[in-house]
């Protein structure tokens, strides 16, 4: 992974997400986004960067390249000027794409203090480039970056996890001392809560807009659907009376589906979602022992998000573009409908080995093994442990015992019977094993 | 070693998952052939004919590990023999199985054998004697169920082996054996 633009190498966490700083927080995100230097690098040119993802944080631009998983990066306080968005107007020039131009200090480039422009050529078509530029400059004045550095030096409670989540709130632990510490704790809370509206309504603007243009279309179907009614006095067959029932459901359905994120973002929110899902997932994953039901996963990601939570679906779909990426983790359906989340390095067969072993315990062998019984052993959840004893069963390696102390599993000794000879223990077979355990409580 | 009455039972009669019908298709194909063997078995043994799933089967449980087959079980494994020729369900609500530890042409030939053996052709015998009668005692054939022990018997008289006529009076048929 050579790195193809002299700028310095952003981290990225294995799917491809950012690893944010302390106190750092995505601001913005922009697909498609193209670096052109200006040529002042020569004599080693810096070579363009190609079609990234665009992560606008509150102390960074970050430059993801997908393909390669690799990323760069441009840090806010080397920026000494930012240009104004370049948008052609003109018919010729409307295939060009919206520029932003910023000059860099020296910090980037190896030669020393001369500053360089770089430009950001945005061509996705999701995002509005007004918007980004908006938060862009907003970013840039808050100068958040330098928050971050004062806290660092003075305080012992910062808090921030690192790499994947979000982290909505700054704390800096000051000395909080009566009514002057109550006071300040009011100012934070207050600010912090001044951001998240900014925040929220900064995305209101960019469904307000798509709604102007919705209504628009909406006003030229409803116009459309006006004409071919009066005209249709002497030609109402069945097929034109059911388009124009079919038109008047699609204007319904504009009308309705439109959640802010889903509509302005639409699939990169998904992706990155996804994305971010994976990262957070890998902790708990550890914990559970490399295996963990999505409704505990559903409860542990909306904790962690606090006001941002995510629907059922969401999380569904944002597992089944696992698929697409390359993730450490993956989703899995078990016959009983249980889906869960587990690492794609699990062994199905190292947990049956462990169950086999649990199984020929004397204990196992007089009484059976319970759900709770194989949860407590393995050290997992009771839903997840009866999940690998029906899969062990399915294999060959269990019997059910339905009784009325509910379902408990046995070894499986049908396989060391002899159907020609029932009354032969062969002497160091699993069924003599079974047959000693069993006397000796009698 | 468990005995039902005479009858020595395997060691994997105190297996308790043996009284739970497996889901599993290889597992219940195993537990399904040990049921059949051993139903059969004991039935040999102890002379058992009709198995009636209203009753209780004292094979069908095992007071020591306080387990026994549910309906659906039974209804499963008597089925099996049913379709293995080894059982005939005598109704139509199966509820009532006979059972063929021999099968009617192993009785026949039973029959003929013992016939031989004891010089009875061109004897005749009355069915009822046959049964529970002086010569067959100690051999399969007492105690038989008569409805079997008929079918055996016209079996022979398809071959030719055998006319069965009836007597005097109505219960009292009878069989004239041909060698």
């Amino acid at each position: 992974m050579a790195s193809l633009f002299r700028l310095p190498a952003a981290e990225l966490t294995t799917s491809c997400r950012p690893i944010f700083l302390p106190g750092e927080v995505e601001r913005c995100l922009l697909p498609g986004v193209d670096l052109e230097s200006d040529g002042s690098d020569r004599p080693t040119p810096l070579l363009p960067f190609q079609s990234s993802l665009l992560v606008l944080t509150s102390h960074r631009l970050v430059f993801i390249d997908e393909a390669s998983a690799s990323a760069l990066e441009i840090s806010l306080p080397s920026i000494i000027h930012i240009y104004p968005l370049k948008k052609s107007m003109s018919i010729r020039s409307m295939f060009a794409s919206p520029r932003v131009a910023i000059s860099n200090d020296g910090t980037i480039s190896e030669k020393g203090t001369k500053s360089t422009v770089i430009t950001l050529v945005m061509r996705g078509k999701n995002m509005d480039p007004d918007v980004f530029y908006g938060r862009f400059m907003e970013v840039i004045r808050a100068r958040e970056w330098e928050l971050t550095a004062s806290a660092n030096q003075g305080n012992t409670g910062l808090e921030g996890s690192s790499s994947g989540t979000r982290v909505n709130d700054l704390k800096i632990t000051m000395p909080v001392v009566g009514v002057s510490g109550i006071l300040r704790k009011e100012q934070e809370s207050w600010e912090s809560t001044d951001k998240s509206l900014q925040d929220a309504f900064q995305d209101l603007n960019a469904l307000m807009s798509k709604a102007k243009e919705m209504v628009q279309l909406a006003e030229k179907m409803r116009q459309k659907l006006l004409a071919t009614g009066s005209n249709s006095q002497s030609n109402s067959n069945d097929e034109e009376t059911v388009s124009k029932q079919d038109m008047q459901d699609w204007l319904l359905i504009v009308g309705i589906a439109s959640p802010v994120t889903k509509e302005t973002a639409g699939a990169l929110y998904h992706q990155q979602l996804s994305r971010q899902l994976a990262d957070f997932v890998k902790v708990p994953l550890e914990k559970a022992g490399g295996m963990i039901t999505l409704v505990d996963v559903y409860c542990l990601f909306n904790r962690a998000r606090g006001t941002e939570l995510i629907s059922p679906e969401d999380l569904l779909q944002a597992c089944a573009l696992w698929e697409k990426f390359d993730v450490p983790v993956m989703l899995r359906k078990f016959d009983s409908g249980v889906k869960v989340i587990q690492n794609k390095t699990h062994s199905d067969d190292e947990v049956f080995a462990r169950i086999s072993s649990l199984a020929q315990k004397p204990d196992a062998l007089r009484k059976g093994i319970s759900p709770s019984d194989a949860a407590f052993t393995l050290g997992i959840a009771p839903a997840l442990a009866k999940e690998h004893l029906l899969s062990a069963e399915n294999r060959g390696l269990l019997c059910r015992d339905v009784s009325a102390e509910g379902l408990r599993f046995y070894i499986n000794l049908f396989n060391e019977i002899d159907s020609a000879n029932i009354y032969l223990i062969k002497s160091h077979g699993l069924l003599n094993a079974w047959v000693l355990a069993t006397t000796v409580s009698c | 070693m468990q005995k039902l009455g005479e009858f020595k039972l395997p060691p994997f009669f105190n297996y308790p998952p043996y009284f739970t019908l497996q889901p599993v298709k290889e597992t219940r194909e195993k537990q399904v052939q040990l049921w059949k063997d051993l139903i059969l078995d004991f039935c040999k043994n102890q002379k058992i004919f009709v198995i009636s799933l209203e009753e209780d089967f004292s094979l069908f449980s095992n007071p020591a590990i306080e387990r026994s087959l549910s309906h659906e079980a039974k209804v499963v494994f008597l089925s099996a023999l049913v379709n293995d020729g080894r059982a005939e369900w005598m109704d139509k609500g199966h509820k009532k199985c006979l059972i063929l530890w021999l099968r009617i042409q192993d009785w026949a030939d039973y029959i003929l054998r013992f016939v031989r053996d004891n010089g009875l052709e061109d004897g005749v015998m009355t069915v009822e004697d046959i049964r529970s009668g002086f010569e067959t005692r100690g051999t399969e054939l007492a105690g038989i169920d008569r409805g079997v022990l008929i079918r055996a018997l016209k079996l022979l008289e398809q071959k030719g082996k055998a006319v069965l006529f009836k007597g005097s009076s109505a219960d009292d048929e009878g069989v004239k054996f041909s060698a």
